[in-house]
């Protein structure tokens, strides 16, 4: 075997290697030292991601062929340790509580398993690989639901959470069964798989194969027939996991649907699961903005605000072409940054008082201003008003749909469209709650860590730069153009 | 008697039918995680059953399953955990005692 073949997995050693110092200094630093976990973290990582960008990206593939990595799989992964280091910013302060610091390595530790399990996920060019990614990326964010020990809510989180991630990944699992009985071959390559299913008729055991699949990461999506765990696991778990689960975990895994779809089921685009994605896509935004109009608890209305932005997200996967490609990944990009912005003021206010209520923020500019300027930009950014990010990534991500010149994708985004005007509507409503509205301030003054402040003013930086620096979009652009060929090559 | 795929493709998808069943209608939390169990062990039958009669010269379906165990094994203490936390909190493992989030 050729052991040189490991350093192509240069970004998958990295983040071994910040794991194993993050451990080590964990179990065997003394009481005192361990106050110091979270800067470790955070310096670990950050150092890890700038040289993730700055080392050159040699693509290729390892283990003959079951992991790939090139240009854009490494700015994706880039992206999502971007995410990673706003999370680790906004929960030190909830992490290092007196409840929780007991248990402070584990929850770093957790978290980077899981991110691991994402790389592979992304990487994985093999559905056996692919299976362990999507399992190791999925199983620890049960234990980090659970991880507030003393709350009934996060246990009754963690449970839902769990049971439905099993039950999807068993029904993932059948329609894989199903995808090898008609492999020919026997091989689980994707490649491999991509041939068959592009030269054999689309049988109908290849549509339930595609069905299954579908729903499998439909709830790992939460689209919309299979999103009813969202709202109950985003509510009861720690307000760090929740906007963990909300970003990294939906980027990454709609980056391996793209995969997924367009490497092994290509040949299948136009006759099948184009019109299974296109329904999927106009219920999932239509129905998570009409829940999340009735929301009140802050987290449910994030839970159903996310569940119609990953709708947006697939219409990256729909148009199913290098533009659509491009701006599915800047889409991730601005709503990593939009939704923990979000998600760092919730917490910021929910650690100095434990209220989350959408009418605990009436007010708010009276006492804290600039916590209500940085949650006004991240709700005009979710929106999509324009000077900001969120308005830049859904025109690019309509565009990357209307590129194919289909009636019906026409129509799709004219639906979506529609949707955003609704969704105005109730980010509006925090924003009104916040400067408007004449009752007394709930929440009291107060001063949030240089943690937290660090991580808000990086988001505010993202929402404002992101769109009118359009060196971002231009870098994604290039990084995806030359790998179009072996992402879209089945394509029919 | 020469035994066809289809005399162990029925049997497992039978199977994964009463693990969906199971999952939607009982109410204890541990039946629910042997639904789910009974779920899983109908596809890696299907995995070995694909393997033996279509493909019989590779082992391809068979080292999948073995990975397919080592996960359900994994999320089962996973999951078990859990419920002995839940237990701890409401002395119950009925998930009608398990509802206090709804809309």
């Amino acid at each position: 075997m050729d052991y040189s073949q490991f350093l192509t997995m240069g970004s998958e050693l990295m983040l071994l290697v910040v794991f194993l110092i993050v451990f080590l200094f964990d179990t065997f630093g003394g009481a005192k030292a361990r106050e110091y976990t979270s800067p470790l973290a955070l310096i670990c990582f950050s150092v890890m991601t700038v040289a993730m960008w700055l080392l050159p990206t040699n693509g290729g593939e390892a283990f003959s062929g079951m992991y790939y990595t090139s240009g854009i799989i490494t700015v994706i992964k880039t992206i999502l340790n971007l995410g990673v280091i706003l999370v680790i910013l906004q929960s030190v302060k909830w992490i290092d509580s007196e409840e929780a610091k007991i248990r402070r390595g584990e929850f770093y530790e957790l978290m980077m398993v899981t991110l691991f399990g994402m790389y592979f996920m992304i990487s994985a060019r093999h559905f056996l690989l692919f299976i362990i990614g999507l399992e190791c990326a999925s199983l620890p964010l049960a234990a980090m639901v659970a991880f507030n020990k003393n709350q009934y809510e996060s246990h009754e989180a963690a449970v839902k959470y769990i049971f439905t991630a099993v039950f999807s990944s068993a029904i993932l699992l059948l329609g894989l069964s199903f995808v090898y009985a008609l492999s020919g071959t026997g091989s689980l390559y994707f490649s491999d798989l991509a041939t068959q299913v592009a030269s054999g008729e689309n049988s109908m055991l290849l549509v339930l194969a595609i069905a299954f699949v579908i729903a499998g990461f439909g709830f790992k999506l939460s689209l919309v027939p299979f999103h009813l765990w969202t709202a109950d696991t985003y509510q009861g778990a720690p307000t760090s996991v929740t906007a963990y689960l909300s970003v990294i975990s939906k980027g990454s895994a709609s980056f391996a649907f793209l995969v997924v779809l367009a490497q092994v089921f290509g040949a299948a685009y136009s006759q099948v699961w184009e019109w299974m994605l296109y329904g999927l896509i106009i219920i999932t935004i239509t129905i998570g903005n009409l829940f999340a109009i009735r929301q009140k608890n802050m987290k449910r209305f994030m839970a159903f605000s996310s569940v119609s932005q990953a709708g947006y997200i697939m219409l990256g996967i729909i148009s199913a072409n290098v533009i659509g490609m491009t701006s599915m990944v800047f889409y991730i990009l601005v709503y990593i940054f939009s939704n923990l912005g979000a998600f760092a003021v919730i917490s910021a206010i929910e650690n100095k008082t434990g209220k989350i209520g959408m009418d605990d923020y009436n007010g708010l500019h009276k006492t804290n201003p600039w916590l209500s300027f940085a949650m006004t930009l991240a709700m005009f950014s979710l929106a999509g008003i324009p000077p900001f990010a969120g308005f830049f990534s859904k025109i690019l991500i309509f565009n990357g749909a209307l590129e194919s010149g289909s009636v019906a994708l026409y129509v799709l985004v004219l639906i979506a469209l529609i949707n955003t005007i609704i969704s105005l509507y109730y980010y509006l409503l925090v924003v009104k709650a916040m400067w408007i509205s004449p009752e007394e301030p709930v929440v009291g003054e107060f001063r949030s860590s240089c943690y937290e402040r660090l991580g808000m003013w990086l988001c505010i930086a993202g929402i404002v730069g992101l769109g009118i620096v359009s060196w971002f979009y231009t870098y994604i652009y290039d990084a995806s153009m030359l790998d179009a060929t072996t992402f879209f090559a089945n394509l029919i | 008697m020469d035994l066809t795929i289809m005399m162990y493709l029925i049997p497992s998808l039978i199977m994964f039918a009463c693990g969906v069943y199971g999952f939607i209608t009982r109410k204890n939390l541990i039946a629910i995680l042997i639904s789910l169990e009974l779920m899983l062990n109908a596809v890696d039958i299907n995995f070995v059953v694909f393997n033996r009669f279509l493909f019989p010269g590779q082992m391809e379906g068979m080292f999948f399953t073995m990975f397919a165990i080592g996960i359900a094994a994994a999320e089962t203490a996973l999951a078990i955990a859990i419920i002995i936390n839940i237990f701890r909190a409401v002395k119950s493992v009925d998930i009608r005692e398990i509802n206090k989030m709804k809309f």
